[in-house]
């Protein structure tokens, strides 16, 4: 039992401490790792929970998709930071107070919960101890949220259109490969024979 | 020394105001500001596991995956949206953006 409240202090702590380094640090490039270090510690507090599969899916969309994303668009962009970050301080007071009151109320309801007496009736999936978790989330997920599911999927391909659509540019300059262009060359235009001149080279040909 | 549910939600209640101190902390760089949702974003996550593990209930951890799913989604629109608007403008500070205002 102890070593489970030494690893669940282990990995809150270290979550909420890079989770307050990620909005103290003055470098983005380091807030994205911060971010990378956050969700790392949130996996392992997610495997204490016995959601392994959540815990993989968390590591590898966001420490392998999403905060590669972010450190790619931070390295992209040639942004004075130091400059963004003048006049952080002013709002320092007005953050605090109503960080403080969110953070009292949201406490203030994590320590006055009960669960309700319909709760454990109203259960639709329950957890078997005997079916592994990813097991128990397939069972689930492909059948009674089959089309929650493929709505996510949809979800998906719309962002990755609508970044593709927003990002991608039609420069003018660029050359673009042309393939009927290419199908259509044949030796006449391809080539030229040149004769060469023994001891004169090319230069006195043309 | 047992750790319950309180416990979690405690971590995710930090999480979150931790995420929504980040807004008013940067609100010029709208880069931090789309991590600060994606940590806002994670303490919903944490929030939702441990209900679903402390009830018995493998729903919460669908709805969780539908959540990661939506913050993969918008934080790649976010972040196309962003290098698109510094590729017109030059910059990325929040309080420039008032094109709209009428």
């Amino acid at each position: 039992m102890i070593v489970v409240a030494f690893f669940f202090y282990l990995f809150a702590g270290l979550c909420v401490a890079s989770a307050f380094m990620v909005i103290a640090a003055k470098n983005p490039v380091h807030s994205v790792l911060y971010l990378i270090l956050a969700f790392v510690n949130a996996a392992g507090l997610f495997v204490m929970l016995g959601a392994e599969f959540l815990a993989m899916i968390l590591i590898v969309v966001y420490v392998g998709a999403v905060a590669v994303l972010f450190l790619f668009v931070v390295m992209m962009l040639d942004v004075d930071f130091a400059e963004l970050k003048q006049g952080a301080l002013q709002y320092l007071p007005i953050g605090m107070l109503i960080g403080g009151i969110f953070l009292a109320e949201l406490l203030l309801v994590v320590g006055a919960w009960v669960i309700g007496p319909g709760v454990p009736q109203a259960i639709t999936a329950p957890i078997s101890a005997k079916v592994p978790n990813i097991e128990a989330i397939g069972l689930v997920l492909y059948t009674r949220y089959a089309y929650f599911f493929e709505a996510a999927g949809m979800i998906l391909l719309v962002a990755m259109v609508g970044a593709i659509v927003l990002t991608l540019q039609h420069r003018v300059r660029v050359r673009r490969q042309n393939i009927p262009e290419q199908n259509a060359r044949t030796p006449a235009t391809a080539m030229e024979i040149v004769k060469v001149r023994t001891g004169q080279g090319l230069g006195s040909n043309t | 020394m047992t750790i319950g549910l309180g416990h979690y939600l405690s971590v995710a209640a930090i999480l979150f105001t931790l995420g929504i101190f980040g807004i008013f902390l940067n609100r010029k760089n709208v880069i931090i500001i789309l991590m600060s949702i994606e940590l806002i974003l994670l303490a919903v996550n944490i929030n939702l596991v441990a209900f679903s593990s402390y009830l018995g209930d493998i729903v919460g951890q669908i709805y969780a995956l539908l959540v990661l799913t939506v913050a993969a989604a918008e934080a790649a629109i976010g972040l196309a949206i962003l290098v698109v608007y510094y590729r017109n403008s030059g910059s990325i500070a929040v309080e420039d953006i008032n094109l709209m205002k009428g």
